[in-house]
């Protein structure tokens, strides 16, 4: 029963914990790796025009939702134009307004997105009308309605129809009929609106899309156009040049349906240049960046919102739970006895700024002399208090002649040696003294070795780059170390020395079955 | 090494963890611990209830009363310090006899007053305690032990420990001090452990330093066949101890006094689990078969008859001869 109770208890902490990292994982992107990167565009949309004196306003598209892409900010550099933002069914504008303005004038509008991974094959939005037939005149009527004929036969659904017209009025050598319907069109633009035209004599909706195709440090770029057709649940853009089904990598789509994406009074001679240029940039900060643009409370109320010096604290002190797992781990299964019972993470932290191998001899060279200074102290007949003290000036004493030798030596290592927890060493100092009394030198040294050795397993285990980074950016991961803590306070299995130390009796125990 | 794991789950020795997790905090609760781990107040409830202890002969509580050493001492030839919340036989000084304002200890070496001074001035400032505490020094009756153990121990005190769970007794052994655990009995301090066959009290088996021996190691003198005399008194002195402390998992610490019989040194609320390996059983089986039974006896006597009839071993060792 209690059992069950502490099981359900780890559960809990269990599911809370991977609850909370898969969120920030998957919703905010927070990135599992340390040193993760991601691309970033920065695309930026140049107006050039002139004013002619009076008031004058724009009126400009810029993207809304984009598919396959997160935004993380965007910013206008306006002059001395008045900005307002707005939105109608299809786009996003912005509204550029000026009572007295003339000669050249340039508006900038800049976004900034990273990919977001996204579905780029579909796009979700409402239910438009369905259209009329056309009129068409002859004989273009009788090449549409052929063609429309044609393509249904050969096709399931409106993805395939469409696909299967797109790549019929595409093809290399156009038919008879097929001319007929393409001489109507000249440009790019004109070329989607007459699919489309098509497609409504089949009364299927679709609408055109202007996308931007971005490519690294390009300079006055222009959109292109696609097509989106309505299948009945969703919206599925085609590119109308390939009959290829949905936005393709690096694509933002800027504009939805018809309409000028630029519609201007007062000005004239205007012209729209677009430019990107892609940078990378940590995960982390385009994470925080998003989350900021999502108003995300969990982002805000993390360690990230601590000022760095505390935040470079919590990485550390974030660690300790782990350690502590590793002790109970060290201790309960594996059976090291140690001494004190934290004492080796203390040591292991030291061991975070002197690094290993210095950390080790420093460890060594403290205690034992500290431990030939205790054995003097013994002489003496002090009592416990004064003498622990006297073991703890000492250390403190040491501590400063390690740094000063080895700053002489120029091995600024040594100088680390000031970051061992001095009162821990005292502590040691006067435990293993005690236990070497008691129990012997052998006991004494097998303790002091397995602090050691405890110590080095923490370190190693504590102050790996990538579970350092996720405790920091993930803490509820320690949720999910108490649970484990929780439960292992519950086992009640044989601990690895106990083999050792039963060693004889199952030994005599097989010798008696056989 | 998984083999290894089989072959010990099967043979259902009880390990350090579950001995924590599913007997002492099961069974102790703690706030009856100060009751066993202050060997001053063990000594007061046993005399009150009639149970034999080494007598007290005072108790050194502070500092200054380290003065009053010599008036303490007076007429006092043998006797042994101890701090009365000591752990593991920690701190224990035994004096065998004084000349000339000298002490002579268990092992033969001489001290002066002083140097027992500083002893006690240790134990008080908590050098020997559980946790560091400050603690007070017993001084109190050196027991005499009885010859039995004479041939097969290195001076020190031999003792009994018997495991009491609910009150029966279900495995008991004695510890033989060697040369290598410094006169003291304890088992990883080097001491020979030997199981006791708790039908006839005779010793069976017996390990030192985990390794299974027969013969002492410092003496050379068989170790198998040896009797405990008043062995039924003994095991019920053992099961009265369960009413001293309320602790249903004791190991209660026993010596022979040459005359006065068997004394309780101390009660222990965590008692080790060697006494596995001396008796080459495991102790978890007998654990349960208590378990199993239905009713419990309230008389000492009956619960002491009852442990006897359950573990008795099928086959004692033959009483030695000598």
């Amino acid at each position: 029963m209690k059992n069950l109770h502490l099981k359900l208890l780890a559960l809990l902490l269990c599911t809370l914990g991977i609850a909370g990292t898969w969120y920030k994982a998957e919703v905010i992107g927070l990135p599992l790796q340390p040193d993760a990167e991601a691309q970033v565009w920065t695309v930026e949309a140049r107006i050039n025009f002139r004013a002619e004196g009076g008031p004058s306003q724009l009126h400009f598209i810029i993207p809304s939702v984009p598919p396959g892409f997160d935004v993380l900010g965007e910013d206008f550099v306006s002059g001395g134009y008045g900005l307002a933002r707005d939105s109608d069914a299809n786009n996003r504008f912005a509204l550029w307004t000026a009572r007295r303005a003339s000669g050249e004038q340039s508006l900038y509008y800049r976004i900034q997105l990273t990919e977001s991974g996204e579905e780029r094959r579909v796009v979700s939005g409402p239910q438009p009308p369905f259209p009329e037939v056309p009129d068409y005149p002859e004989p273009y009527r009788s090449a549409a309605m052929t063609l429309l004929e044609e393509v249904r036969q050969e096709s399931a659904d409106i993805a395939s129809f469409t696909r299967r017209l797109l790549l019929r009025y595409n093809a290399e050598s156009p038919d008879e009929g097929m001319k007929v319907l393409r001489e109507v069109a000249q440009s790019d633009l004109e070329h989607t609106e007459n699919i489309i035209h098509i497609l409504a004599g089949a009364r299927i909706p679709a609408r055109p899309v202007m996308v931007l195709p971005l490519r690294d440090r390009m300079r006055r770029g222009s959109l292109e156009s696609f097509l989106e057709v309505y299948n009945g649940t969703e919206w599925v853009p085609f590119n109308p040049r390939t009959g290829q089904r949905g936005y393709g990598d690096d694509l933002l789509v800027w504009q939805r349906g018809d309409g000028e994406l630029l519609e201007t009074s007062g000005t004239s001679q205007h012209q729209v240049e677009f430019s990107a240029a892609r940078t990378v940039r940590e995960m982390i900060s385009i994470a925080e960046q998003r989350a900021a643009q999502q108003g995300s409370l969990l982002i805000d109320f993390s360690l990230l919102s601590l000022p760095v010096q505390t935040q470079n604290m919590y990485r550390i002190l974030l660690m300790v739970p782990i350690g502590a797992l590793v002790m109970v781990f060290m201790r309960n299964v594996i059976g090291v006895s140690t001494f004190g019972t934290f004492m080796p993470i203390l040591i292991a932290l030291a061991f975070r700024e002197t690094q290993l191998l210095w950390g080790i001899f420093l460890f060594t060279g403290i205690v034992a002399a500290g431990l030939a200074i205790r054995f003097y102290l013994e002489n003496l007949k002090l009592l416990l208090v004064p003498r622990l003290a006297s073991v703890l000036v000492v250390v403190v004493i040491l501590l400063a002649l390690i740094s000063i030798l080895s700053h002489k030596l120029g091995l600024d290592r040594g100088l680390s040696v000031a970051l061992f927890p001095m009162v821990i060493l005292a502590m040691t100092i006067e435990r293993m003294s005690l236990v070497w009394e008691e129990h012997g030198p052998p006991e004494a040294i097998r303790q002091g070795l397995g602090s050691l050795a405890v110590a080095i397993i923490g370190y190693m285990v504590m102050f790996q780059e990538r579970l350092e980074h996720l405790i920091f950016y993930f803490p509820e991961l320690l949720l999910v170390v108490l649970a484990i803590t929780l439960l292992m306070g519950r086992y009640t299995g044989y601990r690895l020395t106990e083999l050792w130390r039963f060693r004889q009796l199952l030994r005599t125990q097989e010798g008696d079955r056989s | 090494m998984i083999r290894y794991l089989r072959r010990l789950r099967e043979a259902q020795l009880l390990g350090m963890n579950q001995r924590n997790a599913d007997y002492i905090m099961r069974c102790n609760p703690r706030r009856n611990y100060p009751l066993v781990d202050d060997k001053l107040i063990t000594k007061r409830r046993a005399d009150a209830a009639g149970i034999h202890v080494p007598s007290l002969y005072g108790v050194i509580e502070i500092e200054r009363q380290i003065r009053r050493l010599p008036q303490m001492l007076e007429g006092i030839d043998d006797f042994v310090v101890k701090p009365a919340h000591g752990s593991g036989g920690n701190g224990i000084l035994v004096i065998t006899g004084s000349r000339h304002g000298k002490y002579r200890r268990g092992n033969g070496l001489l001290m002066d007053l002083d140097e027992v001074g500083h002893h006690i001035s240790n134990i008080l400032s908590g050098m020997h305690s559980l946790g560091g505490q400050p603690d007070q020094a017993m001084i109190e009756q050196r027991v005499i032990f009885d010859p039995l153990f004479d041939r097969v121990s290195y001076q020190g005190v031999p003792d009994i420990r018997t495991i009491v769970y609910h009150g029966v007794p279900v495995m008991a052994m004695v510890r033989l001090p060697t040369r290598m655990s410094d006169g003291k009995a304890n088992l990883h301090q080097g001491a020979v452990g030997v199981g006791l066959d708790m039908g006839t009290g005779r010793t069976t088996t017996a390990v030192w330093k985990n390794t299974l021996i027969d013969t002492h190691p410092d003496t050379g003198e068989p170790i198998t066949g040896l009797g405990i005399p008043d062995w039924n008194r003994l095991v019920e002195l053992a099961s009265r101890c369960h009413e001293l402390a309320d602790l249903g998992y004791l190991g209660v610490d026993l010596v022979l006094d040459r005359e006065h019989g068997p004394l309780v040194l101390e009660l222990n609320a965590r008692p080790g689990l060697s006494i596995q390996l001396a008796n080459r059983e495991s102790l978890l089986k007998r654990l349960r078969r208590v378990d199993a039974l239905e009713t419990l006896p309230d008389n000492p006597a009956e619960r002491a008859a009852l442990g006897r009839a359950l573990f008795a071993s099928a086959n004692p060792p033959r009483l030695q001869t000598a």
